[in-house]
């Protein structure tokens, strides 16, 4: 009998958790406000379903609301993405070592 | 491009956004990781673009609206104070719910381009993974929303309750089980529309009750939401990158409102349930009674700081809304000048984000390596001279190690009343976010200065 190819997205899914887990356990407290802007930027990863709704359907017409609805979540996943990951860096930047002079 | 090979790819942005998380765990690579972050986006986008095909006119469409929106989203990042930053992420949390809810209704609308079904008859598990995207996407939404106002100040920081709250929002959460399984059983778009709008209903409802000093655990908690929600609907596109990327988004959220909850101590229950800011106000004004307080000026402060050897500053909120943050490094700019070892003692909810009072200190040039965690810093203030608390309150209050009525009674303090003398910044004696008294203030050793933060530190730094 072969296995439903949703059983091994579901191992891909409980393996992510775990990875998660640790993952985040290890980042330093200092970093955690740049982790959650970080996080957000990667969970706009949804565009890419976003993308593939508002491609659909035939050249002529390709303003049904399926795709309209795509457009939208296309321009909310942008904001986030480029706010998340630039937001991020912004903050990064910001961490600096002691000076070795003094 | 074949399916086969686009999995491959979107597998290996997965990858790249482990990598993202890992680099955080030190300043060093954080960096890196970041760059890893925006790969692993590049080639997730790029390989959809590539595996659609179909460049009809549509695409110019998806590149204008995508544009648009990096172009707004680059602004926000660069014109963002740092101060900001909570609203800022509930603000875009919302925004990955609301952008959820509207791939789930595409898919649910226009079945065929992401190979469910057809509209009337979509496949059973994908039925289930978009209800599940959905109404998590609404919540995440609404609730966002609700506390991006709290945070802003639009709305009321104090907890919103009626009677019988909780046993309505069991009643919700059922009803949306009960609406999706209909939903299966009849395919009737219906359902999915009265599912969605109850699920936003529920993102509301779930946020008004809880309080303002609440929100760090209420905003990683909608971090964790919207990571579940993307994976939802990873589900029904069956897409690994999505898959890997809710899953971690979920779990770090999950964590952080861990160590928010343990820095209060308070359960996540308690916490949800809402109503602390509300019943603690009471608690305070019957208490009352005068009690004698030292206060001083900044020469005197001055004077304690410069015949010490180790200072450690307590910072808190308080300390962001004066925006004393410059005015403070300067004071230990010139404090080291003087030869005194100077650290900053952070507390895990000492700002109103995890890890907010971190990016303020770094943003006013502090050095991360002298800033230090409750646990690394807490035996050290037996040894110091002097502890200069500013903007911070209840995280300094003993009553939580040895009054078992404190309602703050468990929660984990920094030890400041063992220093040699305590310096304590604040405008007036008012208790802080809990409502209730601090000892501290009446020690022997604990000098007040009512005076406003930035004002006081910058008065000091002239008399040092």
């Amino acid at each position: 009998m072969e296995i439903d190819p949703f059983i091994f997205r579901l191992s891909i899914f409980i393996l992510s958790i775990f990875i998660g887990y640790y993952v985040v356990w290890s980042v330093t407290p200092s970093l955690h406000t740049p982790l959650m802007s970080v996080t957000n930027a990667i969970s706009s990863v949804i565009i890419v379903g976003a993308i593939i709704a508002g491609l659909a359907g035939n050249s002529e017409n390709f303003f049904t609301i399926s795709n309209i609805l795509g457009f939208l979540a296309i321009f909310l996943a942008a904001v986030n993405i480029f706010g998340g990951f630039l937001v991020t860096q912004r903050m990064l930047k910001m961490y600096k070592k002691k000076k070795k002079d003094k | 491009m074949s399916a086969n090979l686009s999995a491959i790819f979107y597998l290996i942005s997965g990858v790249l956004f482990i990598l993202a998380l890992r680099g955080l765990s030190s300043p060093e690579t954080s960096r890196q990781g970041n760059f890893f972050g925006i790969l692993g986006m590049a080639i997730a986008i790029t390989v959809t673009f590539l595996s659609v095909g179909s460049f009809s006119s549509g695409l110019i469409y998806v590149v204008i609206f995508l544009l648009i929106g990096g172009l707004i989203g680059a602004f926000i990042a660069y014109k963002i104070p740092m101060t900001a930053m909570p609203e800022l992420v509930a603000g875009f949390h919302s925004l990955v719910g609301l952008s959820a809810v509207l791939v789930a209704v595409s898919a649910f609308l226009n079945p065929e381009v992401f190979n469910l079904g057809s509209p009337g008859s979509i496949k059973l598990a994908s039925l289930i993974e978009m209800s599940i995207g959905a109404a998590v996407g609404a919540i995440t939404f609404s609730g966002s929303v609700i506390a991006f106002l709290k945070l802003q100040g639009i709305m009321s920081g104090s907890p919103i309750t009626f009677k019988g709250q909780h046993f309505f929002n069991a009643l919700l959460l059922t009803s949306i089980i009960i609406l999706t399984y209909l939903l299966c059983t009849t395919q009737s778009s219906n359902f999915f529309w009265m599912m969605l709008a109850i699920s936003f209903l529920i993102g509301f409802l779930l946020i008004i009750p809880i309080g303002g000093a609440d929100m760090p655990v209420v905003i990683s908690m909608l971090n964790s939401y919207s990571g579940w929600a993307a994976a939802g609907i990873g589900f029904t596109l069956e897409n690994s990158a999505l898959i890997i990327t809710g899953a971690l988004v979920g779990s770090s959220g999950a964590i952080l409102s861990y160590i928010m909850c343990k820095g209060m101590n308070r359960s996540f229950f308690n916490v949800i349930l809402g109503g602390f800011g509300a019943k603690e106000q009471s608690s305070s004004s019957a208490g009352k009674e005068q009690r004698p307080v030292k206060s001083g000026n900044a020469e005197d402060a001055a004077f304690l700081m410069k015949n010490a050897s180790s200072v450690i500053i307590v910072p808190g909120y308080g300390m962001a809304v004066a925006q004393a943050q410059h005015a403070l490094r300067e004071m230990v700019d010139t404090l080291k000048k003087n030869d005194i070892k100077v650290t900053y003692a952070i507390h895990p909810v000492a700002g109103r984000m995890p890890g907010h009072m971190n990016v303020l200190l770094a943003e006013a040039n502090v050095p991360y390596d002298e800033v230090f965690e409750l646990e690394e810093i807490n035996n050290d203030f037996a040894n110091a001279d002097v502890a200069f608390v500013i903007g911070a309150n209840d995280v300094t209050n003993p009553a939580a190690k040895n009054d078992p009525q404190s309602p703050i009674y468990g929660m984990p303090v920094l030890d400041v009343e063992k220093c040699k003398s305590v310096l304590f910044v604040k405008r007036s004696l008012s208790p802080g976010y809990a409502g209730i008294d601090n000892d501290l203030f009446y020690k022997e050793n604990t000098l007040m200065l009512f005076a406003d933060a930035k004002k006081m530190t910058e008065d000091i730094t002239k008399n040092l």
